[in-house]
């Protein structure tokens, strides 16, 4: 009798433990807490984001100073190989190899973040405008969009990086930042056209409410589920177009100041001897790359409504 | 004196480039006329896609524009209400005309919480300032029964349970006591039991605050427990109009009394067949034509695809009026039942 009680007991108390959450995102956090893939992908992030902040401390020696020089042979295409003191050798110049990787990450995830802010808000404005007016403002906006989208994502960066005549890194931002919007813009415009025809929308309309705060109340934050996983998605995308701009040499002219595609593309001369020279970079990029998408791809799965309980 | 006087209501559904492809527009409402006074309960009662709910949606003025033509005259309160301009019609929803919707759950915003949605209302209607529209707000959700009210203040949609969703949207409602109230198959989301309450619910309201009800529903147990007066509505046109007691107790309409038998009775004997009513909405024909029923019909005669039934008072029956040529007769019940 008292073990059926205690059963009972449990059973509630798991019930009530399971509907504890405040909200969706509440409900969604204690699905991602037990995803390993998610718990990965964070790690990767965490443990990336945290490199890139503490760069500077981290950091043994200055990025730009090309201390090893006097080990660059360049008759017998001779760099410094790993030694104490600098565990992963110098570059091409005699600079620290491992200070330029860490000083790297915090230029290069600020570029994926910055450009990735830029272009949720540029498609935020677009995305809602044509979701909330529809009529022509949304034909004119859907096929500027189209046009955007048919360009591939990374000849477009390319086209407009090439635009500007003396490239750096705020030119990268920008022009990776423009090719994000119209993903973000056609996300949001959709989810903001299913969101119009919603039985909670045609409940506040028959309260009166006004079409400005049905925009923003009622249709936007209910839309913004999938804008904010793409958003991690495209910090990937990002973070490798912005590498891609750099390695073509329409990043930052300016290399004692160092950004991994940057390196990369410093690297392609000497890739037949020091293969390592590019490795590292490039290794780098497709790490926080994958972390980023397997954060974005385990926030979709916890969003999407069809996993929920 | 009536509050609301709908009169020879009709929407016509055109589909795009219906001129090109010949295509005829569909007549979802087809000349509704009733009268709605304050205190009283009118029903809507029909099956899927009868117009009971494009009738409400246009009171409401919430069909679209584009598509819909709205002809005839719904004068709330001596206003017309299909002739006002959208914004003057926007102040009016919420504030005089007040709707209750179906499927609780998706009626409500999922990421706001209850407090909110029921002082936006208050907000928008009245200029209540935010801190007293949340106390009114908390008065509200007593006032329908949610206990508790302070805590489901900060609580999200999906943390209530069906029948409490439901409570809170009434409440929402009602906030700024609407002097109509649309009721639009409220009870169709929900269990019996939770049926029953919010029911009983509706007519407390109705009784303590004189709000005028539009019961639309297809379940004619709501229309029993509930209504003062039903309407009951076939391919866009009213059929049958009595009183409660006198629809129940002797159905005229073929169509009426077909619902009526398809509903299994406590009280019937045992080993009883249940009669449904035959084919489907699809079956019927034109008004234009003759009865649109007369496909179904069980008591169709010849002049029933010849001759459009008009509205007409009951011969046999005063207070009734029935559009039919040949109602179904006491004897005819009595072999049935």
């Amino acid at each position: 009798m008292t073990a059926r009680t205690d059963k009972i007991d449990e059973l509630a108390q798991r019930a009530a433990e399971s509907d504890a959450g405040v909200s969706l995102a509440a409900a969604a956090w204690r699905r991602l807490r037990r995803n390993p893939v998610f718990l990965v992908g964070a790690g990767i992030v965490v443990l990336f984001v945290v490199l890139a902040i503490l760069s500077p401390l981290l950091a043994a020696h200055d990025p730009a100073d090309p201390m090893l020089g006097d080990q660059v042979v360049r008759a017998r295409n001779e760099i410094p190989p790993p030694q104490p003191g600098h565990p992963l050798g110098g570059d091409q110049v005699g600079r620290d190899l491992l200070s330029r990787l860490l000083v790297g990450a915090q230029q290069t995830l600020l570029v994926g973040v910055l450009a990735t802010l830029i272009g949720l808000a540029g498609g935020l404005v677009l995305g809602t405008l044509a979701g909330a007016l529809s009529g022509w403002v949304d034909t004119v906006v859907m096929r500027a969009v189209d046009v955007m989208l048919s360009i591939p994502g990374l000849l477009l960066a390319v086209s407009i990086g090439a635009l500007f005549a003396q490239p750096n890194q705020y030119t990268v931002i920008l022009a990776v930042a423009i090719v994000q919007i119209p993903v973000f813009a056609r996300l949001l415009r959709g989810s903001m056209l299913a969101q119009r025809h919603s039985d909670h929308v045609l409940a506040a309309r028959a309260l009166g409410v006004r079409q400005r705060a049905i925009v923003f109340r009622h249709m936007l934050p209910n839309s913004l589920g999938p804008v904010i996983v793409q958003a991690t998605l495209v910090l990937a995308i990002a973070i490798i177009e912005a590498a891609g701009l750099s390695f073509l040499g329409l990043g930052n002219p300016d290399d004692r100041l160092p950004e991994w595609g940057q390196m990369l593309g410093q690297a392609q001369n000497v890739i037949d001897s020091h293969p390592q020279l590019a490795f590292w970079p490039a290794g780098c990029i497709i790490v926080v790359a994958l972390g980023f998408t397997l954060v974005g791809e385990s926030l979709r799965e916890a969003l999407d409504p069809k996993s929920r309980r | 004196m009536a509050l609301l006087e709908v009169r020879d209501l009709s929407v016509v559904f055109r589909s795009r480039g219906h001129q090109r492809t010949g295509e005829q527009p569909v007549a979802a409402v087809d000349g509704v006329s009733f009268d709605v006074a304050p205190g009283q309960t009118v029903g809507l009662v029909g099956e899927s896609g009868c117009g009971k709910s494009v009738t409400a949606m246009s009171i409401m003025g919430l069909l679209p524009k584009r598509g819909n033509q709205v002809t005839g005259s719904a004068r709330f309160d001596g206003t017309e209400l299909l002739s006002l301009s959208d914004r003057q019609m926007r102040d009016r929803r919420g504030r005089d005309l007040g709707m209750v919707f179906q499927d609780p759950l998706s009626s409500l915003n999922p990421v706001v919480p209850i407090g909110l949605q029921v002082t936006e209302v208050l907000e928008r209607h009245q200029g209540t300032p935010r801190k007293q529209a949340a106390m009114e707000a908390a008065e509200l959700l007593d006032k329908v029964g949610i206990p508790d009210p302070r805590r489901r203040l900060s609580e999200y949609p999906h943390q209530l349970s069906g029948g409490m969703r439901q409570r809170a949207l009434i409440a929402i409602a009602l906030a700024c006591r609407p002097r109509l109230l649309i009721a639009d198959e409220p009870t169709t989301a929900l269990d019996v039991t939770i049926q029953a309450q919010i029911l009983a619910l509706l007519a407390e309201l109705v009784r303590d605050t004189g709000t005028a009800l539009i019961m639309i529903t297809h379940d004619l147990g709501v229309v029993a427990g509930l209504c003062d007066e039903v309407n009951v509505l076939y391919a866009g046109r009213v059929v049958e109009r009595a009183k409660r007691h006198d629809l129940f107790a002797a159905p005229r309409h073929p169509y009426t009394h077909g619902l009526l038998s398809s509903i299994p009775r406590l009280d019937s004997p045992r080993g009883e067949r249940l009669v449904p009513i035959k084919g489907s909405v699809a079956d019927n024909i034109p008004w234009q034509n003759g009865c649109a029923f007369a496909p179904r019909c069980p008591n169709a005669i010849d002049t029933c695809v010849e001759v459009t039934p008009e509205m007409a008072v009951d011969p046999l029956v005063s207070r009734r009026l029935l559009r039919c040529h040949n109602p179904v007769t006491a004897t005819q019940r009595e072999a049935l039942t």
